[in-house]
């Protein structure tokens, strides 16, 4: 019988992982010259309980492992080794071994087995590396180290009163010991008081434990590791012939002997079974933690100033109703006054609560230091790495999607961007290059730009390409903009050796699909010789949309206000049609074509049947650009965004739905899904 | 709009709930349904809807139900009985459905809404197979009550919708 552990697992998996974290930043930190003990201790502190929490939920293989990288974390902490290179290398890739261990446990999934003993095997030849170099023995405060071919230990074990509080267990430390071998546990019932003067949170009972078989003093040193203060405990080896047997051992009265199981239920006092129980009993009312439910970390000011929003409104509430209840004309101006007020308060309240959802863009930046540390020393270049405002805010969705295609522009920076140090050194620059990942607000916008120092754009290098790949016309004029955004195109990679670093030409297009499903679109400026800057513009919020609400027949639409080019009335003359059907109109230079919007949706009653008679809205979404043609422009407004999709579908060339001032709804429209649907 | 979750809860109560089925039953055209009353969320009358483009005509449109968007069907065209002439009078039944996993709003519009009757289960017969000529996939069962046939109305393969769920089972 045990506590049912799997309601804690939710926990160990996100501390464990947040661990991971600080022992990965704490790594990369750690500047060989000059080892700074209180990172070095940070990062052990991590592995440690990690360490600790696995073995407690029973997660053998992650403790057996931690356990190597805890020892030479020790190692360095003790200074009996230094801290090298190699070892940290060893440590990093152990971090990544053991994030896969603890991901794969969560998920249920089946673990990657040569994988892991591959990376503790690394951890085991960097330990004996040291073994040989400083031969110190392990703990040079024990006494007795009897570890050639004994027979076994044995364990005098008897653990103050508290030991319980502490939070340990003795029946799971005795469980851990019957794995090691076949253990005889002999308990001492002596310190156990009368019924009347027992605390069950106490307790009174010491053990015997004798471990049979070849076991090296360190595990047994382990399981016990976190007890040793609240316990005295000797440890003494068995001769391969158990007769002499030690003094303590003739002490203790055998009382009771009982032959331990590895499911030794019988073993702890009968109280703490109890306290179990209820435990248990309680644990099964709670249902376990969801595996995969979606959290956020909401910093306590942000709770707090939205708890006090919520005052003031339920104040300005009160103040109205008790001005509703004896209303006269003299108060008028009172009711005005309050009106006002409950406006103003509805809009913080709003705004605050919007701000829960806002993480700082740190969550995803936080991961490119590993990202340039393991691919400047894989590509053999010198690359310094740049954070700037990483405490910017931006919503949380727009976090969690933001992070791959950022990821594959910071990995292009690297590879193709920044040069290898002696192209630098010939070109005058700095054999160090650096990369720079900067966010900042500018509108209702998050702009996050990543920019290097690198060999640039090549605008005629890109132009060949491009030709070559059949990508645009011979004589096609296009200007500085228009050749940047031919890595956009899809089929395009400029590497002249393709690396598995990144991609196959495949990416840019995908990267910039993603930013703009978000909203956002992307933009290039570069400097042949000097570098380039990608800027990422995305909305703060996918929440709330700033919409123009366009009327056709008795329907109103909202045409997201960023898609939105212009619009215009157009003229008979500007009129054209293509083989008969399909109409587009001159804009400018160019030929545009016109979707109608009372036809692709069959809307009745649309005012506007002929083109010159309604609008033409010019949008543009993913690169294509069309008109609109609608009855009239109505208001342009902030709408929320709805889901159509949670009770009923989703709907080609809408992308939601948001509530109109008075109560009805108004669609959204999906522009690439628009066009999308009037191909067809 | 009487809350009829709780007086069904009450009436259950004073009876064995588990020989008694409550059911809400209403009219389209001379035919009498019934659904589930466990299901019924409210019930409500016909209001504006915002059409949704390109779907089946017998989906007619979304509507605001306190910031949820919720899809609104006409049954009789989806049973193919014909048109319906809205008027503010026409009743407009919100229904609860749980489909892949998930719950689901929808309202259904009705001729009119007759009663909240009680029907023994065990006198509810299975939904005769009438072949291809007529559509029986939405029928539970049938009852009598007062003499007249009612037909009990599955609500989780009624609320399914063309295209969206027919992969589910």
């Amino acid at each position: 019988m045990s506590i049912d552990m799997a309601q804690f697992h939710q926990i160990f998996f996100e501390e464990s992982f947040e661990g991971l974290d600080i022992m990965e930043s704490g790594l990369l930190n750690l500047d060989m010259g000059d080892v700074d003990a209180e990172t070095i201790n940070t990062i052990f502190r991590a592995a440690h309980s990690i360490k600790g929490g696995s073995g407690t939920f029973g997660f053998s293989s992650v403790a057996d492992f931690t356990h190597a990288m805890e020892t030479l974390l020790d190692e360095m902490r003790d200074g009996r080794r230094k801290v090298s290179q190699s070892a940290v290398d060893v440590l990093l890739g152990s971090v990544d071994c053991l994030r896969e261990m603890l991901s794969a446990i969560q998920d249920e999934k089946i673990l990657d087995e040569e994988k892991v003993t591959e990376h503790k095997k690394a951890l085991d030849t960097e330990l004996d590396g040291t073994d040989n170099a400083a031969s110190l023995p392990v703990q040079p405060s024990q006494a007795i180290v009897l570890n050639n071919g004994n027979a076994g230990w044995r364990i005098a074990f008897s653990p103050h009163t508290d030991l319980l509080k502490t939070g340990n267990d003795p029946v799971r430390m005795f469980r851990e010991l019957a794995e090691l071998g076949k253990i005889d546990i002999a308990v001492d019932l002596q310190g156990v008081p009368g019924l009347y003067e027992l605390d069950p949170e106490e307790c009174h009972l010491s053990w015997q434990i004798t471990v049979h078989g070849d076991i090296p003093r360190s595990e047994i040193d382990d399981i016990f590791d976190w007890v040793e203060e609240h316990c005295d405990l000797a440890v003494q080896g068995i001769e391969q012939t158990t007769q002499a047997s030690s003094q303590a051992f003739d002490e203790q009265p055998q009382s009771a002997a009982i032959e331990a199981t590895p499911t030794a239920s019988a073993i702890p006092p009968p109280i703490t079974n109890e306290s179990h129980q209820n435990e248990k009993v309680n644990a099964d009312k709670t249902p376990s933690v969801g595996k995969s439910s979606a959290s956020i970390r909401v910093d306590t000011a942000k709770i707090d100033t939205l708890i006090n929003m919520v005052g003031e409104l339920v104040i300005t509430q009160s103040m109205l109703s008790l001005i509703g209840e004896h209303f006269d004309l003299n108060k008028l101006d009172q009711l005005k006054n309050g009106l006002a007020q409950l406006e103003r308060h509805t809009r913080e309240l709003q705004e605050s609560v919007m701000n829960i959802r806002m993480l700082p863009i740190s969550f995803v930046f936080s991961r490119f230091p590993r990202l340039v540390h393991d691919l400047s020393s894989k590509l053999d270049k010198k690359i310094e790495l740049q954070l700037i405002g990483e405490h910017t805010e931006v919503d949380k969705t727009v976090v969690e999607l933001i992070s791959d295609p950022l990821v594959h522009l910071v990995r292009n920076s690297l590879d193709h961007g920044i040069e290898t140090p002696d192209e630098r050194i010939s070109a005058g620059k700095q054999e160090t290059g650096t990369v720079t990942l900067e966010a900042y607000h500018r509108g209702g916008n998050i702009v996050i730009e990543v920019s290097d120092d690198g060999r640039g754009l090549d605008k005629d290098k890109l132009r060949a390409k491009a030709l070559e790949k059949g990508l645009i016309q011979d004589d096609a004029v296009l200007s500085d903009k228009q050749t940047y955004e031919l890595i956009f195109m899809p089929g395009f990679s400029t590497a002249e050796q393709l690396t598995d670093v990144s991609g196959r030409g495949v990416g840019m297009d995908v990267v910039r699909r993603n930013i703009q499903s978000l909203g956002g679109n992307i933009d290039i400026v570069s400097q042949l010789g000097q570098g380039s800057t990608m800027a990422i513009y995305l909305p703060l919020t996918l929440a709330i949309l700033d919409g123009q609400s366009v009327a056709v027949g008795d329907e109103t639409y909202i045409i997201p206000l960023g898609s939105i080019i212009e619009s215009i009335n157009v003229t008979e003359r500007m009129i054209n049609r293509v083989a008969g059907k399909g109409e587009t109109f001159r804009l400018r230079q160019e030929y545009l074509p016109i979707i109608r919007m009372h036809e692709i949706f069959s809307v009745p009653n649309a005012k506007a049947t002929k083109l010159t008679e309604g609008l033409l809205v010019v949008v543009e979404g993913q690169g294509i650009r069309c008109g609109l043609f609608v009855d009239d422009l109505l208001t342009q407004q902030q709408v929320v965004v709805k889901s159509l999709e949670a009770n009923y579908r989703q709907v080609e060339g809408i992308s939601g739905a948001t509530i109109l001032g008075d109560g009805s709804v108004a669609l959204i429209l999906d522009i690439p899904g628009l066009v999308r649907l009037s191909n067809h | 709009m009487a809350n009829t979750d709780d007086q069904s809860q009450q009436q259950l109560d004073s009876k064995k709930p588990s020989d008694m089925a409550q059911y809400l039953s209403f009219t389209l055209g001379k035919e009498e349904y019934g659904v589930d009353i466990l299901r019924v969320q409210e019930i409500r009358s016909w209001e504006p809807v915002s059409r949704i483009p390109n779907v089946p005509s017998y989906e007619k449109g979304v509507v605001n139900l306190r910031g949820a968007i919720v899809p609104i069907i006409d049954l009789r065209e989806r049973f193919n009985l014909g048109h319906s002439h809205y008027t503010p009078l026409t009743v407009v039944v919100v229904l609860q459905a749980f489909i892949g996993g998930k719950p689901r709003v929808m309202g259904v519009v009705v001729d009119s809404v007759s009663n909240v009757i009680d029907i023994e289960k065990s006198s509810i017969q299975s939904a005769p197979d009438f072949g291809a000529k007529v559509s029986t996939e939405f029928i539970n069962g049938l009852a009598s009550f007062n003499e007249r046939m009612v037909m009990l109305l599955d609500v989780n393969k009624l609320l399914k919708l063309e295209g969206v769920d027919n992969d589910e089972n």
